[in-house]
């Protein structure tokens, strides 16, 4: 049982909260392994929660011991700060929204004042109230940190996915003996066309194409670095031996390629269907539309 | 009556990620203040040329763009700055097909066929700012060029 000093002689509510962290350490570690946050994420062993739960009682007797519970930015909590997050991320992966992952770590707070209120029972009321407002304070920049790691955690998950997206593998499309078809989508900036130029090469080899058709209905701005980029291509493509035809430019898009005074040195079609018809009549093979031979 | 909401912005510009940025933002404001597709894709293509040209010459820089009037007509106009190197010899950056580095050399000409009104401030060692302005209906006394 803890020993009060019966002189009156109380340490600070921080530093009550901070030794009986320091002392309840085990009781508090194994309290938090039966909660939702602790069991879905340590799911191999109780023990294997407990000693996570230690770490993170460790971290918050060293921001206690420092004075900072209100910090989040406080050194004490750098140590649990990964793991705090990891531990959100699981949660988020299982399903849970913010809301739910800050209500599971809500939920840690329970059991540690229920254990400070059983110590300080011999302590004056007033002690033991501002003892348990500087726990539930502690508490609270302890959750915050969890949603800030995790919440950090999202958004470079999203900026990853975001660039993996401009790097999509382009689809080479087979439309004919002899006919490839790439269909540009997004911005063409330099990364992503350098992917666009060595896809199409590559498939021009192995479908031994005649026809390349590049379409840019996907491409929202052709401004003169698309443009030069489009160029290249088309020039490599030729020396491959293959003819390249662009398609997909929309109306606006030929206008401003106008104004611009770009000139595409290129054959162009207004719509992949047109460029199709036309690679495949060069090859011989004209399409006959369904009744028009009985005229 | 069109909004200027979401119209005026400044939006740095100083990687590839960022002239997707203002793309986007010139199309929005410029759809909002009621262009019309053809003249959205030019201002867009201008500002991207611009941009571009703030971030590959003038080593970055921003854009700040700006809903104007003018007798009844509503604008758009966008200024890039930098304080890059600036251009000596404005004439011949304004030329088709003049380019220091690897370009077309058709970026800071073709802007300028792009929109409505077009200023330039630039000296050697104080950077550069091009003003551009587009009109949704052109005002009476249009002003051409600088
Ligand atoms: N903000 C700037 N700061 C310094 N120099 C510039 C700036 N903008 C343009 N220039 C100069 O003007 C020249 C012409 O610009 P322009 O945009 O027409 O061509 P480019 O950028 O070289 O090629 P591209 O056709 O790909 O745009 C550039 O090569 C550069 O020397
Ligand atoms: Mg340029």
């Amino acid at each position: 049982m803890p020993e009060h000093e019966a002189d009156g002689q109380l340490a600070t509510p921080t530093h009550e909260v901070r030794d009986f962290l320091h002392r309840r350490r085990e009781q508090i570690a194994q309290r938090w392994a039966d909660e939702p946050l602790f069991r879905a994420v340590f799911t191999v062993s109780r023990d294997e929660a407990v000693e996570a739960g230690k770490v993170v009682v460790d971290a918050l007797t060293q921001v206690a011991d420092s004075e900072q519970v209100e910090d989040p930015d406080s050194a004490g909590f750098s140590a649990v700060r990964e793991q705090l997050g990891r531990m959100g991320a699981a949660r988020s992966r299982a399903g849970l929204s913010n809301t739910q992952v800050s209500s599971e770590l809500a939920a840690l707070r329970p059991p540690v004042e229920n254990l400070l209120a059983a110590d300080l029972q011999q302590a004056p009321p007033e002690h033991l109230r501002a003892c348990s407002t500087v726990l539930t304070v502690l508490m609270g920049t302890l959750r915050l940190v969890a949603m800030q790691t995790a919440l950090s955690e999202w958004q470079a998950l999203s900026d990853r996915q975001r660039m993996q997206l401009l790097e999509v593998a382009t689809p080479v499309i087979r439309l004919w003996d002899g006919i490839v078809a790439v269909p540009l989508i997004g911005t063409l900036d330099s990364a992503r066309s350098q992917v666009v130029m060595e896809t199409l090469l590559n498939a021009v080899v192995e479908e031994h194409a005649r026809f390349a058709i590049l379409d840019i209905t996907g491409v929202p701005t052709v401004d003169s670095l698309v443009a030069q980029h489009l160029m290249k291509t088309v020039a490599a493509a030729r020396l491959m031996g293959a003819e390249c035809i662009v398609s997909g430019i929309r109306p606006a898009i030929a206008q401003t390629i106008v104004h611009l005074g770009l000139d595409l040195d290129v054959i162009t079609r207004a719509s992949l269907a047109d460029a199709l018809g036309y690679a495949l009549h060069q090859l011989g093979a004209d399409i006959v539309k369904p009744g028009a031979g009985q005229r | 009556m069109h909004t200027a909401a979401g119209v005026e912005a400044c939006l740095p510009i100083r990687s590839d990620m960022d002239l997707v940025w203002v793309r986007q933002h010139v199309r929005q404001a410029a759809a909002r203040l009621g262009f019309g597709l053809v003249d959205q894709t030019k201002l867009v293509t201008a500002a991207s040329e611009l941009a571009r040209n703030t971030l590959v010459h003038g080593g970055g820089g921003q854009m700040a763009a700006q809903h104007v009037s003018s007798r009844g007509s509503q604008g758009l106009r966008l200024a890039f700055s930098d304080e890059g190197p600036g251009i000596a010899d404005l004439e011949l950056a304004l030329s088709d097909g003049y380019t220091s580095g690897g370009g077309l050399g058709m970026g800071l000409s073709g802007a300028r066929r792009l929109v409505h009104d077009f200023e330039i401030d630039s000296a050697p060692g104080s950077g550069t700012t091009v003003r551009v302005t587009c009109w949704v209906v052109r005002p009476p006394r249009p002003r051409e060029g600088v």
